[in-house]
């Protein structure tokens, strides 16, 4: 169901519209401090990575004054339906949100700690896994901004591909260590920055699932198809 | 397991509708004020009929009792059933009817006479009861209505002293006084403050326990506090019926959907 006309009540649209607005510069900041992230790891880019750690308070900042306006939009408008589900979407896309961009800092911290290390590791990999979630991230940024469910199914369903990358790397990242015990500590970081990675992924389907229910009222099934389990698996040495 | 699901499936059964109208047409003369309705009221739920004015609600709850054949030229067609009778066929003891639905208005409506007279009044029409079982009854409309506390010392007195939150309790005391099985409520709470208005809110809460409620509401949030089933009427013709929760959060109608969030154009 789309909103052919604006809400009676102007000044009611005018907070609907900024929550958009709120919402909207949340999600690019995050997207761009997503892809400094990934800059940082992948490019072994210092500037990236500082950048990248001070978007992070702005991030914080907005998730708190989303949250502020939203108490006070449930409490002032009483909203129903459509824009109940929309404002109640906003309150959980900004902890997710937010959540992602925690995830980015921390990428962006360990790339620095890495670059001191001579990289035992193609990060090919890792590079390919940065770009499928950063393509999912932004696919459901502009999800969230347009409302639109077939978009966030989209997302939601190809988060398995980041899952089955990030058990590959996993895989690879032990296979290194056991080889020798000096690629420890920078596979070790390699293997967080990777699971940080397939965090975001998480939490862009999060969002994805907060899109679909705004837009249908439905809420998705609670299981998403999952891959192998490789990364809960008893690692033995020879 | 096996039980908790069942017991799970057994509240989502559909109530038994008290009354059920099916295919249900009204005219005022030559105007359809009511379009092909088909809706259960559930036994002992409140149900809300929302929608905006003139697009037929309270019309419906006049049908209900009845109260259209004090005009000519006003008919209604298709089925009203209620226990296996069609209650608006000419058959039917109008009186009796309306003893088994009771009607509570938008103004309160005291007699003018003492508050005990107000409730003791009604219930003379259809039952004989000696001095103490009236008074009893009197005594078990008011407490039931949530009044007693506030009149007991002063059921001699005029009606028309109480506040208006106390006189529309008086009237669902008294509509609840000859025992009905339906309660119709036609914005029973658009002259009263807040506080009074949670008081009439609370009751219907209680109520629901004996009978089966319906009630017209220009207020969104009333009906989303109070009803089980919301129905929202346009134009004479019911759009979307559902349980309040679904309705308020996800309704199916996009018609719904523009009413309640406040951009029907």
């Amino acid at each position: 169901m789309n909103e052919p006309a604006g809400h009676i009540v102007k000044s009611y649209e005018q907070e609907l519209k900024r929550l958009a607005d709120l919402m909207a510069e949340m999600g690019g900041l995050v997207e761009s401090q997503m892809a400094l992230a990934a800059q940082a790891v992948v490019q072994q880019d210092g500037a990236a990575a500082a950048r990248a750690i001070e978007i992070d308070p702005r991030v914080d900042a907005l998730e708190r004054e989303v949250e502020q306006f939203v108490i006070r939009l449930l409490a002032l408008r009483q909203p129903v339906a459509n824009d109940l589900r929309k404002i109640v979407a906003a309150l959980k896309i900004t902890s997710d949100l937010e959540r992602i961009g925690d995830y980015s800092a921390n990428v962006a911290k360990r790339s620095m700690i890495l670059a001191q290390f001579k990289m035992p590791y193609s990060l090919t990999g890792i590079a390919h896994m940065a770009r499928m979630v950063q393509e999912n991230l932004k696919a459901v940024i502009d999800a969230v901004s347009e409302t639109d469910a077939a978009k966030a199914i989209a997302v939601w369903r190809s988060d398995q591909a980041v899952d089955d990358i990030y058990n590959t790397i996993f895989r690879e990242l032990i296979t290194y260590m056991i080889e020798d015990p000096r690629n420890i500590t920078p596979c070790t970081h390699l293997l967080f920055i990777a699971k940080n990675l397939e965090r975001i992924g998480d939490h862009a389907t999060n969002i994805a699932e907060k899109v679909h229910y705004t837009a249908t009222g439905e809420t998705l099934p609670e299981t998403r198809p999952k891959g192998d389990n490789s990364p809960y698996a008893a690692i033995h040495t020879p | 397991m096996e039980t908790a699901m069942s017991a799970r499936e057994a509240a989502q059964a559909p109530p038994v509708p008290r009354i059920m109208m099916e295919n249900l047409h009204f005219f005022y003369g030559e105007t359809e004020a009511l379009k092909n309705i088909t809706l259960a009221l559930p036994q002992c739920q409140a149900t809300g009929m929302i929608g905006p004015s003139g697009c037929g609600k309270s019309t419906l709850l006049r049908v209900l009792n009845r109260m259209y054949d004090l005009y000519p030229g006003q008919r209604a067609t298709g089925r009203v059933m209620m226990d296996g009778e069609n209650i608006i066929s000419p058959e039917i003891d109008v009186n009796r009817l309306r003893s088994r639905i009771g009607m509570v208005f938008q103004k309160p409506t005291p007699f003018p006479m003492s508050v005990y007279e107000n409730i003791a009044f009604g219930v003379r029409l259809h039952e004989r009861l000696g001095r103490a079982a009236m008074d009893e009854r009197v005594e078990w409309s008011l407490v039931r209505a949530a009044l007693w506390d506030e009149v007991k010392d002063r059921l001699r007195g005029p009606a028309t002293s109480l506040s208006g939150g106390q006189q529309q309790r008086l009237c669902i005391a008294r509509s609840i006084a000859v025992r009905p099985e339906v309660i119709l409520l036609d914005e029973p709470t658009s002259a009263l403050d807040p506080i009074s208005t949670l008081k009439i809110e609370e009751l219907i809460d209680e109520l629901k326990t004996d009978f089966t409620i319906a009630i017209v509401t220009h207020n969104m949030q009333q009906a989303a506090r109070c009803t089980d089933q919301v129905a929202f009427f346009y134009l004479g013709e019911l759009i979307e019926v559902g349980p309040t929760a679904q309705v308020f959060t996800a309704p199916r109608q996009r018609r719904t959907q523009e009413y309640i969030t406040g951009r029907f154009g």
